[in-house]
């Protein structure tokens, strides 16, 4: 990584994926009560890449997530999004707002509004009071509305009670709230958990059609969905990289085979 | 038009103000047109009591829009109703001038009583209507700031809060009750004699407290409807349902929480300085805790987060007690608990959701038919 440096200039709070990377974890470690939840973790994910992330229960998984949006700070380490913004130096909506949107596993929606008003209430722009009591939504927001709707594919739900979704449309709506809020990153966290083969699948298209305008990082532990998304797979174990590679290649990788059969 | 769009699907609030316009149109008449002797004229006292129901529906109102659509349970409120009514109340003070009982202009006739010899300086001004009536929503809202900043900011909610509102109105209570505060300590302040230079005891001054009272009861309720319809209404009930994923969002939480807490207090303030000239005295009383609790109970008991709900629910509870406090005076208390209790079992959304049952029943049986 060393060879661009010195020929960019340090440009705060612009996004700066000129060397591929949109994201940059290096040497991070985490201990928490002595426990090290994540050891020495190094990746690197690229623009427009649909990366998965799998690993045993308290791989680091969660905690990876956390410190890439702020919500809990490494105690060594470096991340970057893009060249120039220093995650470790930002707050979680200074974070959220330059671009990293994050899906917790439990969707929560919500549930009194309209599906379209979730999109609304959840879009980027002024949100001061003053300012709300007057907005109204203009046409580009209305064509962001109605475009989401079509990506999430739940246009004929527009004045459906969000409460009122099945649990993967709940998952999907959710997904369209952090899409119009135009992040360039997604940590999507186990979306397919409780989902049927049917939802299951349209999320894997979902998320394919995703990539390449967006980053997106999935956190799954369903193998059969990993597979039937992934070009690239990285496997955590105690809270370093185990493995990286295709599908295919991890899933014969002596030390990963060893770790979710042996022991 | 303005009010058409406001009140476009809410046809519980069209009703409830076409309603209210009827009343307010025939009740007057029937009052100051038609002789005493026929059976058809509505006594003054009868003006006069619906006239403090019309300011009870506003104060419920009030509450209903931080409770039903905020979510935050205000055991408060009275003390925002009351301060307004304070405020009226020194205004009214000062037009009795030297009419009181030891004749002195400038004093009112407590401050003589406790050997005062100049105005507070926080008297000062309450001689002018148009300052009293600032106050009526400033007092309120200010109080409701302050404490709202406070609370918010730190997230207390749920239960706590409820009981740091409870606490205040209670403190307050206690304070107004001291006489060296200012404001007639237990006795309060009464025995007005008018209101912009007309008589207090006037049946016209009396239709025109009713009417305004029913007028303000309306700008509330469009004004809360507005708000409600807008993005910030919106806002408003995602706090409600999932107040840590609307800060998720990017939200300033606690800045929506206190602009709609003052709001609403502004609004039970106005109600307050109403419903004093109409029942003639203001005091301690009003700010008992038991007080805020029963305005929670009316909006329960109307609905909550429907705000016609509110307002049906504040006349409806309200008639009830003056029909049974006339009747069986001991009775009264032991009512209002148990409906309070089945109202929560039976009718969690109360009696504008056992219509807005109704609608959709009947909506499907035509359905059916069809």
């Amino acid at each position: 990584m060393s060879e661009g440096e010195g020929a960019h200039f340090y440009r705060e709070g612009a996004l700066d994926t000129s060397h591929k990377a949109i994201l940059y974890l290096e040497g991070l470690n985490v201990s928490f009560d002595g426990f090290k939840a994540i050891n020495d973790l190094n990746l690197y994910i690229d623009a427009g890449e649909l990366r998965c992330i799998i690993g045993p229960n308290g791989a680091g998984k969660t905690t990876m997530m956390d410190i890439i949006t702020g919500k809990t700070k490494p105690d060594s380490g470096k991340a970057f999004f893009g060249q120039t913004i220093d995650l470790l130096k930002l707050s979680e909506p200074e974070i959220a707002n330059a671009g990293i949107g994050r899906k917790f596993q439990k969707p929560t929606v919500f549930e009194s509004h309209s599906v379209a008003e979730n999109l609304e209430l959840a879009m980027k722009g002024d949100k001061r009071v003053w300012f709300s009591l007057r907005a109204k939504l203009n046409a580009e927001q209305q064509a962001l509305i109605d475009e989401t709707l079509q990506t999430i594919g739940l246009t004929e739900h527009y004045h459906k009670q969000a409460g009122a979704l099945s649990h993967g449309q709940k998952q999907w709506l959710e997904i369209g709230m952090l899409l119009v809020q135009k992040p360039y990153l997604l940590l999507v966290d186990e979306p397919v958990a409780g989902m049927t083969h049917q939802e299951m699948d349209r999320t894997a298209e979902l998320l394919k059609s995703l990539a390449g305008k967006h980053s997106v990082v999935v956190v799954e532990h369903d193998m059969e969905f990993v597979r039937s998304i992934a070009n690239k797979v990285t496997v955590l174990h105690q809270g370093s990289v185990l493995a990286e590679g295709s599908m295919d290649e991890v899933q014969q990788n002596p030390r990963v085979v060893e770790v979710y059969l042996g022991e | 038009m303005l009010m058409s769009q406001i009140l476009k699907n809410d046809r519980g609030g069209q009703i409830m103000l076409a309603v209210l316009a009827a009343v307010l149109i025939v009740v007057p008449i029937l009052n100051l047109a038609v002789a005493d002797t026929s059976p058809l004229h509505v006594p003054t006292y009868l003006v006069t009591l619906m006239g403090k129901y019309l300011t009870y529906a506003l104060l419920a109102v009030a509450v209903d829009l931080v409770w039903g659509y905020l979510g935050i349970l205000s055991l408060g409120h009275g003390a925002f109703f009351a301060l307004g009514g304070y405020a009226m109340g020194m205004y009214l003070m000062r037009q009795i001038g030297d009419r009181g009982v030891y004749g002195n202009a400038e004093l009112p006739d407590f401050m003589v009583f406790l050997n005062w010899k100049e105005l507070p300086w926080f008297w000062q001004g309450f001689d002018m209507f148009w300052f009293a009536m600032l106050m009526v929503l400033f007092v309120p809202g200010l109080l409701a700031f302050v404490f709202g900043w406070l609370a918010f900011r730190s997230r207390v909610t749920g239960v706590y809060l409820s009981i740091m509102t409870q606490a205040m109105t209670y403190a307050l209570m206690w304070a107004f009750l001291r006489n060296e505060m200012g404001f007639g300590g237990n006795n309060g302040l009464t025995d007005f004699k008018d209101l912009l230079g007309f008589s207090l005891q006037s049946d016209y001054t009396r239709v025109a407290l009713f009417i305004g009272s029913g007028l303000a009861l309306a700008i509330g309720y469009l004004l809360c409807r507005y708000v409600i319809n807008s993005k910030l209404g919106r806002i408003t009930v995602a706090i409600r349902d999932a107040e840590s994923r609307t800060r998720f969002v990017g939200y300033k939480v606690e800045n929506y929480k206190v602009w709609i807490f003052t709001f609403s207090a502004m609004l039970a303030g106005v109600a307050g300085a109403l419903y004093v000239p109409q029942v003639g005295i203001i005091n301690p009383s009003e700010f008992s805790p038991l007080n805020s609790i029963e305005i929670v109970i009316w909006v329960a008991m109307g609905g909550r987060a429907t705000l016609y709900g509110a307002v049906l629910g504040a006349i409806l509870v309200n008639y009830a007690k003056t029909l049974f406090t006339g009747l069986m005076p001991e009775s009264w208390l032991f009512m209002l608990g148990a409906l309070f209790v089945l109202v929560t079992l039976y009718l969690p959304r109360g009696l504008a959701g056992v219509w807005a049952g109704l609608k959709i029943s009947f909506g499907r049986k035509r359905e059916v038919a069809a």
